[in-house]
């Protein structure tokens, strides 16, 4: 059984802080700056995406067009949706209902796992290919100048985005499990929360790349 | 104002003495524990980019090869360049003395996230031992700019030196995130934004800068990683890379660095100019938002850095104009402290001292930034001694001045003892000539065309760096001094008490040195920050004198 929620409960590591809810208006506005940090990481690549795109239109044109439009937009899907599934969460537990918050968190994880996966069949294709990043490009019916930038940078950008996935993962299943064994409750699930921020931008970078590297 | 007879006393229990043994400094939370540590650790990098300093100018007192060859002089202007900028420049103030003293200032027990804030500080551990750890492998030669395509191409180990520097940044990272969040959330009652101490408000800018700017190094530094293991080729002309948008993205976080570097010691300028003139900073509000404007156009101007690079004339224009406004804003500042000065009852004691010694660099270095940041101008300047001269009369002057500065204001508060305020004021005298002596030649040899990053030189260039070398001398024998008298002081000077300099401002309310979480009692701050027109309530003034 978990304890039964206080409005605000005064937990020893908000001593500092004086109480509790002080606490969480910290974490969330810590989590705030590092999803800004996070935003700037991003932007540096999206900047050089966007200077190679106009040194070399054609080589981007065709390398978007040789990109599996499909199992693209069904990555999209899967992590649009898993990113639902923990909004949900969000409200279960605000709701105090915390099994159910912790099963949504559960298919959350399932939804990041199985995004890893359709990447990685991506990866094994393009690798079988020959669409290696830089020095190691060797795909015969694809020689136009600027190619091989457009893989260094694919493999780049969804390399920095699929670890960051793997770290999403981590945290959902440290949250999954605090949220099964009755951690959280309505008045207390900031990590909860702050979880999901995490997982949001995840999502949202993705849906950036999506159009950018997929879409003709 | 009252003298108190008897000569204070130690506080019988504070943070240094709260819990013993190395294992309890090693795992604490205590945001002043984490303040001296970072202090140690920066001074010991800086010991070390200091011998490098001095090897560079040893070799180059006469022409010819003197006492290294080209390659190791190669790396040791590296080394002396990386280690002084990311591994103490940048973190110097902020880390030690920030941490130390920002919770302290807003009434907090701590800053938002102790144990973030303790990792912080390992991973600047990880990353300087990273460092060095590259220079024992035999060195890097690239410059502390990490210039592509050279960097991509050289015999040497960069990657050491690249994951250093990423691990580094980490540590800025978190710390700038601790510091905002603490700012937002953390202040006593009653504290409103434009009641903060104005060093607070350099950390908060100081801290926004590095949030934002520090992950685009990162990225860049991963990327010209990459391109070392992999080719990949975004910076390698050859594979149709642009060896420019390395400069873009470096210089994107670079330029803005520089203000990390000087804003923080803005900060802690002007609360020593109010402390030992006690008046009144002559204007808050522009002191505040001088700050914020710093931050803010430091982030447009980087371009100035890539005049002769091939940049459009625009976009040089364009830079060249934005980077004049940054002048403006330092202007303010400056004018602001020295109306403080006027007519202030002026303390001429060690930290004030350095307080002329940071205007007058940093006057004269700004002045020379706003010259070369004249397109025309730089086109004979650029990579010249004229460069080194201007970013060391400002990084090195003014940072410099303000670290030194802070270390003796701030030294009785963190340690509750003073020092010897004679020998203090006459080091800092010898500093000062000694920066002089060192930096004002290299204007010249940069004006004749001496440049940089040169072993050698002809003939009639040498009566200049004989001098430099002189005065770089002057100075290392300065600071073998003030770190003999410090020393000293740490277990042989006199006791403090609370508020030796009788300063108003609000770190000096608790004990020196503070308990272990910074106050007995909930403080509470009646009047405003640096406010020096009304009576005096704290009758131990005078002790220091
Ligand atoms: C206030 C603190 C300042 C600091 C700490 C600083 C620092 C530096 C540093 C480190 C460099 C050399 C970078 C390298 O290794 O190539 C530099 C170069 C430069 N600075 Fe500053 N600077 C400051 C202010 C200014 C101002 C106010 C201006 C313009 C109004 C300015 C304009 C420039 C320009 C144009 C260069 C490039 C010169 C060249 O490479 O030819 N700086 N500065
Ligand atoms: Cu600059």
């Amino acid at each position: 059984m978990r304890p039964e929620a206080s409005v605000r409960p005064v937990v020893p590591q908000a001593r500092h802080f004086g109480d509790e809810a002080s606490r969480q208006d910290a974490a969330h506005v810590g989590m705030w700056v590092f999803l800004a940090s996070e935003v700037m990481l991003f932007t540096a690549l999206f900047t050089a995406y966007a200077l190679y795109r106009y040194a070399y239109p054609d080589a981007f044109h065709q390398g978007r067009a040789y990109m599996d439009v499909g199992l693209g937009t069904l990555n999209t899907y899967v992590l649009v949706t898993s990113s639902i599934l923990v909004a949900l969460a969000i409200t279960s537990v605000r709701a105090g209902r915390d099994m159910r918050a912790g099963m949504f968190l559960l298919g959350a994880w399932v939804l990041g796992v199985g995004f890893l996966c359709i990447k990685g069949m991506e990866y094994a294709h393009h690798a079988h290919d020959g669409a290696l990043p830089g020095a190691w490009y060797d795909f015969d019916d694809f020689a136009v100048p600027g190619a091989s930038l457009f893989f260094t940078l694919y493999w780049v950008m969804t390399g920095i985005h699929a670890i960051h996935v793997l770290v999403g993962l981590g945290v959902l299943s440290t949250l999954v499990v605090r949220a099964l064994s009755g951690r959280f409750s309505a008045a207390y699930h900031t990590p909860l929360e702050l979880g999901g921020m995490y997982w949001h931008l995840v999502d949202i970078v993705w849906l950036f790349l999506w159009p950018l590297l997929y879409l003709a | 104002m009252s003298f108190e007879a008897a000569e204070p006393a130690m506080p019988r229990e504070h943070y240094l003495n709260a819990q013993r043994g190395a294992w309890s400094w090693l795992t604490t939370h205590d945001h002043k524990r984490i303040g001296v540590m970072f202090l140690g650790a920066l001074l010991c990098t800086f010991l070390l980019g200091g011998v490098f300093a001095l090897a560079l100018r040893l070799e180059l007192l006469t022409p010819g090869e003197t006492v290294m060859g080209r390659l190791a002089y190669n790396r040791s202007f590296t080394l002396h360049g990386v280690i002084m900028v990311w591994l103490f420049l940048i973190p110097s103030i902020p880390t030690s003395f920030g941490n130390f003293l920002l919770p302290l200032m807003i009434g907090a027990r701590d800053v938002a996230f102790p144990r973030l804030n303790l990792a912080s500080f390992y991973l600047f551990l990880l990353g300087a031992v990273m460092t060095v750890w590259a220079i024992l492998q035999g060195g890097v030669d690239t410059g502390w700019t990490f210039y592509t395509p050279y960097s991509t191409a050289t015999g040497t180990d960069v990657l050491p030196v690249l994951m250093g520097v990423f691990v580094v940044g980490f540590s800025t990272i978190l710390s700038g995130l601790n510091f905002i969040t603490t700012v937002h959330t953390m202040r006593a009652p009653g504290m409103g934004w434009m009641r903060m101490p104005i060093f607070v408000w350099t950390l908060y800018g100081t801290s926004i800068i590095q949030v934002l700017a520090t992950p685009v190094l990162g990225m860049v530094l991963l990327l010209v990683a990459l391109e070392r293991v992999a080719g990949v080729g975004l910076f390698d002309p050859a594979r149709g890379g642009d060896p420019l948008l390395y400069q873009h993205l470096f210089w994107f976080y670079s330029h803005p660095a520089v203000y990390i570097m000087i804003l923080p010691g803005m900060g802690v300028i002007s609360e020593s100019v109010s402390a030992f003139c006690r008046k009144n900073p002559s204007s808050y509000r522009v002191l505040v938002w001088s700050t914020v404007g710093i931050a803010f156009v430091g982030f447009l101007t980087w371009g100035h850095h890539m005049f002769v690079s091939g940049q459009s004339v625009l976009g040089s224009g364009t830079f060249s104009i934005l980077s004049m406004l940054v002048a403006i804003f330092t202007a303010l500042k400056i004018f602001t402290w020295t109306s403080t000065m006027y007519r202030g009852s002026i303390w001429m004691s060690a930290p004030f001292t350095y307080v002329l010694g940071f205007i007058f660099l940093l006057f004269f270095g700004g002045m020379s930034g706003v010259a070369v940041a004249v397109t025309s101008a730089d086109l004979h300047w650029h990579d010249t001694y004229f460069v080194v001269a201007h970013f060391h009369f400002i990084m090195v002057g003014a940072s410099l001045m303000a670290f030194l500065a802070a270390l003796h204001y701030w030294f009785p508060k963190m340690f509750g003892r003073c020092y010897p305020e004679g020998l203090g004021v006459g080091t800092a005298v010898l500093i000062i000539f000694g920066f002089i002596a060192t930096f004002l030649p290299q204007f010249l040899l940069g004006n004749m065309g001496m440049p940089r990053r040169y072993a050698d030189y002809p003939e009639h260039f040498q009566s200049l760096h004989v001098a430099s070398t002189a005065g770089a001398s002057l100075l290392g024998f300065g600071f073998l001094i003030i770190a003999a008298y410090l020393g000293w002081s740490l277990r042989h000077g006199r006791v403090a008490g609370r508020n030796p300099w009788g300063s108003r401002g609000y770190e000096w309310h608790s004990d020196s040195p503070p308990p272990e979480s910074n106050f007995h009692a909930p403080p509470d701050f009646p009047y405003r920050p640096h406010d020096y027109s009304r009576p005096d309530t704290q009758p131990e003034v005078g002790h220091a004198a």
